[in-house]
């Protein structure tokens, strides 16, 4: 096979409406989310002959083929990497259609992060925290926030990073999910919010933290060949990777705390896509925690290693800014749907269609996925 | 945010690697894993050395010292068993061994916790079958 670059693209987005309280199950609104998706593509349900449903998402492949009537299903994966899933999740169809496995793949994803059980609880059940179930969590530490806490705490003690820098972040987050009329949060607030915001794990205060929500999201990757005669403009593939970080299922044990498994994903994706981060009109950034997107800013390569808190002051990340970054208002202020509705804005940004938030011209952008104890995907995209 | 487990605490669920970690643990003493072929000291538990590939392996007492590595004081329980303890401060330890534990900090007000700062495993018998490794200031 010869290089990914630009094999495939996105051809169709989906979303539900993103709520704080729901009737609906996972799977329904998935099934939603996928029905958006396909229209959007310009497709039938019963085209879709790929699907890479998100485990810990209650639907699997069978559910699809059942509800959809797909006659033959000629691809199924997974892509367990937490909050990495989804972007890992392009990579696997990008393999599987230019493979000439599959035409349509159907990346769902769908779930009751406010309605159903809450994060401290819902983690314990993945395999993914069989380690940290053992050995970690009997001791107290049980949730994202408590187990990411020292990477933000030895970041700050080596570069001097600071609280005020994650509430750049946290504000401008929200400050994007006004222009939203798809978003949880619809209050502004400040720096002074954030620094008054209760502590969860130190140095992580509540407003470092993302959004609980209820909701689905999904998209559809078919080949760029057959994407230049479908419904809407393609946003080609140009490159993606996937890069696991050392010590991957426990952050205790990593020799370095300052650094994610996208610091490997970054140089294949840009390998492949034959840009730099310098070259990029917008960003979705990941975002569970500021923190996390400091962190990745630096993995990336939008500047070195200590110091992602000096980039992002001054309004870096802001639409008006050097790299407009979570133009939706990310997990933070938006929606957590483990980052498909990054994606998802990507494509919109490409497209033209982001509305208030739209990028003038944007033609080249980044979307990336963070899971479990460090788990990296990136995918850039191009119109 | 509810917490809507109201069970017992969280346990931990050995397996037969990892049996003799808890056993030695509920003794009193820190076991942790060596290879039997190359020397290297491992942890977590786990079948193979990632140096030599060796599955051959035994256990050996650690002396027990360490210094903060990382930490984070909890404000918030996530868990209702833990709502009692709370401000609770969990630390990334290296051990003089080379690997790291995660585990309470207790003894020492949260503003005096310095990154570095020498600290010594003490055991928490937290159930009948259950010890807990935590760590306290050296020397304390």
């Amino acid at each position: 096979m010869s290089s990914l670059k630009e094999a495939c693209a996105v051809t169709g987005v989906g979303e539900t409406a993103y709520t704080r309280g729901t009737d609906r199950t996972p799977t329904q609104l998935q099934m939603e989310a996928s029905l958006k998706a396909i229209d959007d593509a310009g497709l039938t349900p019963k085209d879709i002959d790929g699907i890479i449903p998100y485990l810990g998402g209650s639907a699997v492949a069978e559910d699809f083929i059942t509800n959809f009537g797909i006659e033959d299903l000629r691809f199924s994966a997974a892509t367990p990497m937490g909050g990495a899933s989804c972007v890992a999740a392009i990579q696997a169809a990008v393999l599987a259609v230019a493979g000439g496995v599959a035409n349509h793949v159907l990346i769902p994803i769908g779930r009751v992060g406010f309605s159903g059980p809450r994060i401290g609880s819902r983690v314990r059940n993945f395999p993914q925290f069989k380690v940290v179930g053992e050995y970690e969590m009997p001791s107290g530490a049980i949730a994202p926030a408590q187990l990411y806490a020292p990477m933000a705490r030895k970041h700050m003690e080596l570069y001097g990073t600071t609280s005020l820098q994650f509430a750049e972040i946290a504000v401008i987050m929200r400050d994007h999910a006004l222009l939203n009329d798809n978003a949880t949060m619809t209050k502004p607030i400040t720096i002074e919010d954030h620094q008054n915001s209760r502590m969860i794990a130190d140095p992580l205060r509540l407003f470092d933290c993302s959004q609980e929500s209820d909701g689905g999201a999904a998209i559809v990757i078919s080949s760029s060949d057959r994407a230049k005669d479908m419904r809407q403009p393609p946003a080609y593939i140009m490159g993606v990777a996937e890069g696991h970080p050392d010590s991957p299922s426990t952050i205790a044990q990593r020799p370095d705390l300052t650094t994610l498994g996208i610091a490997k994903a970054a140089p294949k994706a840009f390998g492949m896509a034959g840009v730099t981060p310098h070259d990029m009109d917008v960003a979705e950034i990941y975002d569970c925690f500021t923190y996390i997107v400091l962190c990745q800013l630096e993995d990336l390569g939008f500047c070195k290693k200590g110091e992602g808190g000096a980039f992002v002051e001054g309004g870096t990340l802001s639409l008006k800014g050097k790299l407009p970054t979570n133009t939706h208002g990310g997990l933070l202020s938006q929606a957590h749907v483990v980052g498909m509705n990054h994606v998802i804005e990507l494509v919109r940004q490409l497209r033209g269609t982001a509305g208030k938030a739209q990028v003038p011209d944007a033609e080249l952008g980044l979307v990336t996925g963070y899971g479990d104890m460090g788990d990296g995907s990136l995918a850039i995209m191009r119109r | 945010m509810t917490l809507e487990n109201q069970e017992d605490r969280l346990l931990p669920e050995p397996d037969p690697i990892s049996r003799p970690f808890w056993d030695g643990l509920h003794q009193h003493r820190l076991m942790l894993q060596k290879c039997d072929a190359c020397g290297a000291v491992r942890h977590y538990p786990r079948p193979v050395c990632d140096q030599c590939y060796s599955m051959d392996y035994g256990w050996q007492e650690a002396t027990g010292k360490g210094t903060v590595h990382s930490w984070t004081v909890s404000h918030h329980a996530f868990h209702f068993s833990f709502k009692k303890d709370l401000p609770m401060i969990n630390a990334l330890v290296d051990l003089d061994e080379g690997v790291r534990l995660n585990c309470r900090l207790t003894g020492i007000e949260a503003d005096d916790v310095v990154s570095g700062m020498a600290v010594e495993v003490k055991f928490d018998d937290v159930t009948d079958e259950v010890t807990l490794p935590i760590v306290v200031p050296a020397g304390g």
